[in-house]
């Protein structure tokens, strides 16, 4: 007989009987944990597996073997052999008990509840509750709070699982929830009426277990069973959360998070699930050519095909485009196509990135290279120009995740905002960066010390080149000691449109100085409402062709206009800023006469002669293959690479940027609601705002 | 020397200072035993007291009185000077530096041979849950907790010690932070105890003046500090691990265990919470020896214990007495017995106001200890005892105590926010007997619902007083059903 022993470094498994089957776990494993490992899920409330253990609403005890009262599951660590009865006797009852007592002080109206459908109490009550009550009393009623326009509250559905407490001091980081009173007197609250200023304050909706926090725009809209579903890409930041569109009868009711724990784990930004009913206004909903008397007439597709045709290939490759934040990687690559064939070579991103010697040659230089959830990894984060609290909200997150679980460190070089975490502020002063380079600033020794540090770059650097020159010497030469012997990647450019790492990849220019430097006879903007380049900057013969989705800035100054498809509309490809692609899924029709952008394209490049040869969505995405294969790898982050060349060409640089003090665009919550055309159309992002600026207005809250 | 006191672990008693102390004579040891086994004896010190006997487990032993020289707490009643100087004369204070350089195993070894268990009401075993604290330290500091968050209804001891022997307790923490390796003490004291808290941080100062605590406190080589921090008025809040969260500086509300707070306790680090009275008799348990206090009271439920009898009896008072005495003889004995005489009494809740209450012919039988009271279906609690005449509504005051629970509640947990609510709302028709009798089992399973369940022994003792008053009174409440249902119908006809 041969005996083997095997040793392993993991800690020893240890066994424990979830209703008499086996289960081999962790040590530490709780109770709930080790039961939904054997496939047995057991009922719960105040559990939420993001969000510390409150063990307050007792739903998950369940019998253990020789001890006398029911254990919590959801916080009791397993024993060694213990059994665990998750269907005996005294569990049942014990739920039931537990369930009658949600249910004696619970207003029964779910025929009026906005949860109804998909309410846990409800739900669990088929199982554990009865159909007649034993309370003969009077129930409780509670004041309904008023916590902005985002958020809708009956609490006298509450049953105080503290789940919204936890999310707003835990994830959210916004100290505005928690509880007052005591016994049955106990209400979640603000203590004083004040609105609940986070920018992800919707999460909260989706972790209710009740209908006591419901969707304030969503109210009496649809009900569960009513809706269709389309999972898809949010488009309202470069962070690509995965979301749910809820539509129903070709309209966008609601926006709900989707998991993915690599970006958005199973949040969402309140941009991303609220400004969904700017989809419904301001639309651009047929073709519109503007006529003599400088006014924009509504006409067929085939008139505005025709004008813009014409002026193109009158242009004799003057043309230029400008693409917006929002254009999907189909429609941008049908662009190039175009232009490139008509003769232009101008196609520029709205978004400006620093030239820091390497252009866009190197994705190195515009991508968040630690990825968001290697973010958890690091040991030191430094922020520079950017304000990843508004840019990036679900990043942010992650950043305060670390900071608060893995004794993560930020610092800050730019204005002194609040990320929601402790953040050493290193002054406004670019000259810091300069300190930071040649060692002489006290941070220094810290940034060193660091095992794995970040520096996350943001947008207002990317105007001064010399900047982003410096800081990615900086990045390179704080690698060099960095753990994993220059695995780690410390550089990270933190993006804000959704198109942009998309237009990069495939070879736009960023920022329009080409444009305004050499006006081109025909500008094409894809959906650029920012208004980077207006009338007066370029020749009075200049036409404009606008085509996207929202009559905003950029059809303002157009003298076609091309109505596109939203995101919800289209299918099309985003990559976020950690380079990694994904598809966004058609979940309506485009209204009107609207059409998918790069079937315009198309159609537009037929009749200027230059035929793009792709008549279908595969053949289209096979050409994006042909220029850049990631964009077509969805799901998967195309890491970036050079480092060390990059630095060396950003050694070259000497160009000098405007400015010594290093700002960010978004400081204040009511900076963050409006960024793009159509957040600036959605009447929820402006109450929003409203409520912002009343907000600061309350004496009863602190300054922040 | 095995203890400080003498080898028989019977010292002299306290009362007349050191001096007695250090007598290592066989006389009072032999008065003592003697006091203890003869009823005659007894019966010529204190006349005109009971002179009923209890007889338990075929054994020959009787319970009670307590013989003045075995007495740890000799000011209770604030006869004499409770300062430094006073308590000194009294025995405090005495050889503390001794008791510390002998060392933590030492004193471990002699409360647990004590056989002391924790005063606060649950009557856990004091000598291992002090030696809980004795793991490999890992770097955070210890901590000692004092709940001195006296609320229970009826329950007065700990400020008794509190006003009058606030050395003992001083002394108490040093002692039993020694014996848990802890750097410092905190007295979490009720809110309401304004001239307590004020006895107690003087007796602190004095402490620290003469050199007893602070750096090299008793010049030991010790350090040990003791801070004094009170409460803002919540029952809850003398729950070990909400007085912990509102020691922190949070909302008073029971966290989960595990992690026991021995594990992760006050600001994150070990932490033992102990009773004021636990603590207070450290140090006279270190001095006499272990097996003295042992010697008192049936095996498993040894020491001296302070009782509160209050409620319908002519002469409320606050005594020390002998654990495992008859409830009956203590009623007589100290307390000048029930308004109207024993026959009179309704019933008697033992142990403080969640202890489930007990009718008079189990009081006859009832003793004083933990095991004794178990065996009535009630628990010893913090051994205050409230006697009820027959003049009570029986209904009527079980309604106040949940009124009392239903308002210190913290409302984390659904089974006591929600159940405790309910239980009053019942309570409260049952008191007027708007009800039916049906609703009496309703109520023991509302009551059964929330025992057990919830996350501390609030919920629990919510419940338990629910239960006695089912469990012994059900008649008056159906008796009381009955009259108000036939009243309704009298005056609807």
């Amino acid at each position: 007989m041969v005996t083997t022993t095997t040793t392993t470094t993991a800690p020893e498994k240890i066994e424990v009987f979830i209703d008499d089957q086996p289960v081999m776990v962790e040590p530490g494993t709780t109770v709930l944990q080790a039961a939904a490992q054997a496939g047995v899920e057991i009922p719960r409330f105040c559990y939420h597996e993001r969000l510390s253990v409150a063990g307050n609403c007792r739903m998950c005890l369940v019998e253990v073997e020789k001890s006398v009262k029911p254990v919590a599951a959801c916080a009791m660590p397993v024993m060694k052999g213990w059994r665990v009865k998750t269907n005996s006797d005294m569990t049942r009852k014990a739920r039931e008990g537990v369930m009658e007592f949600l249910l004696i002080n619970h207003p029964l109206d779910c025929p009026i509840c906005d949860q109804g459908g998909e309410c846990d109490l409800q739900d669990q009550s088929m199982t554990f509750g009865t159909d007649r009550s034993r309370f003969l009393d009077q129930k409780r009623a509670v004041e309904d709070k008023n916590i902005g326009p985002l958020i809708k509250t009956i609490m006298t559905r509450c049953i105080h699982c503290t789940r919204c407490v936890r999310f707003g001091s835990e994830v959210a980081g916004v100290e505005d929830l928690g509880t007052t009173g005591r016994g049955s007197d106990m209400q979640i609250g603000t203590y004083v009426e004040k609105m609940f200023t986070s920018e992800l304050s919707g999460n909260v909706i989706d972790l209710c277990p009740v209908g006591a926090l419901t969707s304030k725009p969503y109210a009496f809209t649809a009900r569960p069973w009513e809706i269709r579903r389309t999972d898809s890409v949010d488009v309202m930041d470069a962070v690509g959360s995965n979301i749910v569109v809820n539509h129903r009868t070709g309209e966008v009711l609601r926006i709900l998070p989707k998991t993915n724990e690599e970006i958005n784990e199973e949040w969402l930004s309140d941009k991303s699930r609220f400004a969904c009913d700017g989809l419904k206004r301001q639309r651009l909903v047929q073709p519109m050519v503007k006529g003599t008397d400088g006014e924009l007439q509504p006409c067929q597709w085939e008139d505005a095909l025709v004008v813009a045709a014409k002026a193109l290939k009158a242009a004799n490759g003057s043309v230029a485009a400008i693409i917006g934040g929002l254009a999907d990687g189909e429609s941008l690559m049908a662009l190039k196509d175009m232009v490139n064939q008509l003769g232009g070579e101008d196609l520029c991103t709205e978004e400006v990135l620093a030239d820091a010697g390497t252009g866009t040659d190197l994705r190195s230089s515009y991508l968040l290279n630690t990825t968001i959830a290697g973010v958890e990894e690091a040991d030191l984060v430094v922020f520079v120009g950017t304000n990843p609290r508004f840019e990036a909200p679900l990043f942010n997150a992650r950043v305060r995740k670390a900071w608060l679980y893995n004794e993560l460190d930020a610092a800050m070089i730019g204005p002194d905002v609040n990320l929601t975490y402790d953040c050493e502020h290193l002054g406004n002063d670019s000259a810091v960066i300069g300190q930071l380079l040649d060692g002489t600033h006290p941070f220094c020794q810290r940034l060193s010390a660091a095992k794995r540090p970040m520096i996350v770059v943001g947008s207002t650097v990317y105007s001064q080149p010399d900047l982003l020159a410096q800081l990615m010497q900086l990045a390179q030469k704080v690698r060099s000691g960095c753990e994993e012997g220059g695995e780690w990647r410390v550089l990270n450019i933190l993006q804000r449109q959704a198109s942009q790492v998309a237009a990069l990849d495939l070879g736009y220019t960023p920022g329009v100085a080409a444009i305004r430097e050499n006006p081109p006879k025909v500008l094409f903007l894809l959906g650029a409402d920012e208004g980077t380049i207006s009338r007066d900057d370029l020749p009075k013969d200049t036409l404009v062709i606008y085509q996207g989705h929202h009559g905003d800035v950029g059809a303002n100054m157009a003298d076609v206009v091309l109505p596109g498809a939203a995101y919800t509309e289209k299918p099309g490809t985003y990559v976020n800023m950690e380079g990694r692609a994904q598809q966004a899924v058609q979940a309506l029709t485009p209204p009107g006469q609207a059409r998918h952008d790069w079937k315009i394209i198309r159609a537009l490049s037929e009749i200027v002669d230059v035929q793009l040869p792709y008549d279908n969505l595969k053949e289209l995405r096979t050409r994006m293959e042909q220029v850049a294969p990631n964009l077509t790898r969805y799901g998967h982050v195309e890491e970036a690479n050079y480092f060390a060349q990059a630095t060396t060409l950003a050694k070259l640089v000497s160009d000098k940027g405007t400015g010594s003090v290093i700002d960010v665009p978004q400081k204040q919550l009511a900076d963050f609601y409006m960024t793009n055309a159509i957040t600036r159309a959605s009447p929820t992002m402006a109450k929003c705002i409203v409520a912002v600026k009343k907000e600061a207005a309350n004496k009863f809250v602190d300054p922040k | 020397m095995a203890a400080l006191v003498g080898k028989n672990g019977n010292p002299g008693q306290c009362l007349s200072g050191r001096r007695l102390l250090l007598a290592d004579g066989c006389e009072w040891s032999i008065m003592s035993a003697l006091s203890r086994i003869t009823p005659v004896l007894r019966g010529s010190i204190n006349p005109g007291a009971s002179s009923a006997v209890v007889k338990r487990y075929n054994s020959n032993k009787v319970y009670g009185p307590l013989a003045d020289e075995d007495r740890i707490f000799t000011n209770l009643y604030g006869r004499h000077d409770w300062r430094l100087k006073g308590a000194m004369n009294r025995g405090d204070w005495y050889k503390t530096k001794e008791i510390i350089i002998k060392g933590v195993d030492w004193i471990l070894g002699e409360i647990k041979s004590s056989g002391l268990r924790g005063r606060g009401g649950a009557g856990f075993p004091t000598g291992m849950k002090w030696s809980f604290m004795n793991k490999p330290s890992d770097g955070r500091p210890k901590y000692l907790v004092v709940n001195a968050d006296e609320g229970e209804p009826g329950t007065c001891k700990d400020r008794e010690i509190m006003r009058h022997d606030p050395h003992k307790l001083v002394e108490g923490c040093l002692v039993a932070g020694v014996a848990m390796g802890a750097r410092a003490a905190y007295i979490y004291i009720r809110g309401e105890f304004y001239n307590e808290a004020s006895n107690m941080q003087v007796a602190i100062n004095e402490a620290y003046k003469a050199g007893f605590l602070g750096k090299n406190a008793c010049d030991s080589g010790y350090d040990f500090d003791v801070f004094m921090h009170r409460g803002a008025g919540a029952y809850i809040c003398g729950e070990e691990t909400a007085l912990i969260e509102s020691l922190e500086g949070k909302q008073g509300k029971p966290r989960l265990k595990p992690p026991f707070p021995a594990d992760v306790g006050v600001f994150g680090c070990p932490t033992t919470v102990a009773n004021v009275e636990t603590v207070a008799v450290a140090p006279t348990i270190c001095r006499r020896g272990g097996p003295w206090f042992a010697g008192l009271g049936r095996t498993r439920n040894s020491g001296t214990k302070l009782f509160n009898i209050s409620g319908h009896v002519n002469n409320p008072c606050t005594v020390e007495e002998e654990m495992s005495v008859p409830l009956r003889e203590l009623i007589e004995r100290h307390a000048g017995g029930v308004t109207g005489g024993w026959e009179n009494l309704l019933g008697v809740i033992p142990g403080g106001s969640s202890t489930p209450i007990i009718p008079r012919n189990v009081c006859e039988e009832a003793v004083m200890d933990f095991d004794g009271l178990v065996a009535c279906q009630t628990s010893l609690g913090t051994a205050a005892v409230i006697v009820m005449n027959k003049q009570t509504d029986v209904v009527k005051a079980i309604a106040r105590l949940i009124e009392f629970y239903k308002h210190e509640s913290c409302g984390q947990c659904t089974p006591c926010r929600e159940g405790v609510g309910w239980m009053f709302k019942i309570m409260n028709r049952f008191v007027k007997g708007d009800a039916q009798p049906e609703e009496i089992d309703a109520l023991w399973e509302v009551s059964k619902q929330i025992e057990g369940h919830t996350i501390c022994a609030l919920g629990d003792g919510a419940a338990w007083p629910v239960q006695g008053l089912i469990r012994h009174f059900r008649p008056v409440l159906e008796e009381r059903m009955a009259t108000f249902a036939a009243t309704k119908k009298a005056v609807a006809n």
